[in-house]
């Protein structure tokens, strides 16, 4: 099957998308959990693999495993060429402007925590402020809580109204001179709500601030333009986007990348080391201490390729039906709350029950089979803003059917009847 | 197959729904608060203590069907008991639950309406749920003035 072959003058919401050939590319899927058909709805926590980056994982342990940058044999030289490859891939698929761009880390998490330390920690002072808002998770605001312990820089936050959209009136109140980084995520795993990012970055850029959005759940939904975003850093995961777990990649602008200082020191991000002196690697190697992880660079270059092969005109289109199809049905369903109802959102449906806690959801879900995260979603704040300790969240890829949505509402109202 | 029913048992549903010694005592002796960071589950514990014995028990918070369950089960057999017998209660109650050996049906008929919870062992996800209540009250005996955590 040719899936970029698709005629364009077909209206977006009819395009022609055979699910099903899909779901054949990912063998997870294929499965009984309780005796029941696996419905995985839980692609926000992690993604599944498709057949071709399991098998250029192992094709790359069972053919070409080597270190890379190093050797002079045939094997390194291959694995260096495959994993500069990926960086090109990576480059592309946000179209960077240059491949030194592109760093290669572990995960969204360590991305910004690299820019926290690298850039912040450097050049922010007592009275400097952050903003982010309420709607992080975790990752994006402890490494900027982190960083006001450190410099003496004080933390402002973006509040939200009740259906998780960002109040940016009060955004634009909170910048002032004294802020120096704004950092906000793409799309919230929480609420499921896609932040205006690129107005937040034209109006931090008005007051000089450097912006970086968290793109941990973005990346699998819509196709990213750095350039056009005009963002400062961008950071991402590589499991969210149907690659490996442990790899992920921050974006930074190649100006602001040559003034930073490295993260980690170690071998490959040097060019001579003395005792006396060290002189450190260009970019991008100056961020990559040590062996990185080479194989799950090049499985996220093979995701990457996966995901262009579908095309995200596609995979928008059809999530976008999915999701609007899920959010119907749910609102039916008598004692069910959703938790997030922007009116731009994204692939996440968050919602708690009357009477019901959701990891009780989450167990009875688990016995018909179907995969859903329950707790607080690493976003602590946002459980507080809605009174809630917990939601259950249902979230989708492009390989979840209208079925599944069925099958899901069918066990939550199961859920009832078991606590009744 | 392990059945759904075999977890919620209508005894744990009914004690979800209206937990018995829910609420803050004003009078405790001891107050211990528990927490599970990975689920936000949030326990109150209440002692009051009439020398070594357990004179009266409560709780509040708010947390799942099994948590909920657990602690007003609890709350319900520790009331006149040591505390040596309280702790002896903890370790046959986390051995139900975690140990990979058969059930020694005895002891399990010691534990008398805590056995209800014994489904809870084929979901190894939620005994941190059934457990959380005892972890606290093993904070309150001993006077811990920092919050319990399952973690």
């Amino acid at each position: 099957m040719n899936r970029k072959n698709i005629a364009p003058e077909i209206p977006a919401t009819k395009l022609i998308f055979d699910v099903d050939a899909i779901r054949a590319d990912f063998p997870i899927l294929r499965q009984n959990i309780h005796g029941k058909q696996l419905v995985y709805l839980d692609n926000a926590a992690t993604a599944q693999k498709p057949e071709r980056v399991i098998k250029t994982l192992d094709n790359y342990y069972r053919e070409y495993n080597a270190n890379i940058h190093r050797g002079i044999h045939t094997l390194s030289q291959k694995a260096t060429e495959a994993y500069e490859k990926a960086r090109v891939k990576v480059q592309h698929f946000i179209n960077a402007s240059s491949a030194k761009e592109i760093i290669f880390v572990r995960g969204t998490t360590e991305g910004i925590n690299l820019v926290a330390q690298s850039y912040g920690r450097t050049r922010l002072k007592t009275g400097d402020e952050i903003i982010i808002s309420e709607m992080e998770h975790h990752s994006n605001i402890v490494p900027w809580q982190l960083l006001c312990e450190q410099t003496g820089a004080v933390l402002r936050v973006i509040p939200m109204n009740d259906d998780g959209e960002l109040i940016m009136e009060e955004f634009e109140k909170l910048l002032g001179k004294k802020t120096r980084i704004v950092s906000v995520g793409h799309i919230s795993n929480a609420l499921g709500t896609i932040n205006p990012i690129k107005k937040i970055i034209k109006v931090a850029h008005s007051c000089n601030a450097i912006v970086l959005i968290d793109g941990a759940q973005s990346v699998p939904h819509t196709a990213i333009d750095v350039q056009t975003l005009d963002c400062d850093f961008y950071a991402f995961s590589g499991h969210k986007l149907f690659g490996p777990t442990g790899i992920g990649v921050l974006y930074g602008k190649q100006s602001l990348l040559e003034n930073m200082p490295p993260y980690h020191g170690g071998g490959d991000m040097i060019k001579m080391v003395t005792f006396k002196k060290t002189l450190y690697n260009d970019l991008p190697y100056k961020f990559e201490a040590g062996t990185p992880h080479i194989s799950g660079v090049i499985g996220l270059g093979e995701a990457i390729d996966y995901v262009n092969d579908i095309g995200f005109d596609t995979i928008a289109a059809y999530e976008n039906e999915l999701i609007d199809y899920a959010i119907r049905e749910a609102s039916a369903i008598a004692g069910l709350k959703l938790i997030g109802t922007a009116r731009d959102k994204a692939s996440i449906l968050s919602f708690v029950m009357d009477n019901i806690h959701p990891h009780d959801i989450g167990t009875v879900l688990d016995h018909e089979g179907i995969a859903i995260r329950t707790g607080h979603h690493c976003a602590m704040p946002v459980m507080e803003h809605f009174h809630v300790p917990a939601t259950a969240r249902a979230s989708f890829a492009f390989y979840n059917k209208r079925e599944e949505v069925d099958l899901l509402m069918t066990a939550l109202e199961k859920c009832k009847e078991v606590f009744k | 197959m392990f059945d759904l029913k075999d977890l919620y048992q209508e005894v744990i549903v009914d004690h979800n729904r209206s937990p018995r010694n829910f609420g803050k005592m004003d009078n405790a002796d001891r107050v211990a608060e528990g927490f599970n960071p990975i689920c936000g589950d949030r326990l109150n514990l209440y002692l009051k203590l009439d020398n070594n014995r357990i004179a009266d028990v409560s709780f509040d918070g708010s947390g799942c069907a099994i948590s909920t369950a657990s602690a007003s089960l609890m709350t319900d057999e520790l009331k006149g008991k040591s505390i040596v017998e309280a702790e002896t209660m903890f370790n046959d109650f986390h051995r139900m639950l975690t140990d990979d050996k058969p059930h020694d049906m005895k002891q399990i008929e010691q534990l008398g309406k805590l056995a209800v919870l014994l489904g809870v062992k084929h979901y190894p996800t939620r005994v941190k749920c059934a457990t959380l209540c005892w972890h606290t009250l093993h904070s309150a005996i001993e006077g811990k003035k920092t919050p319990v955590s399952t973690e």
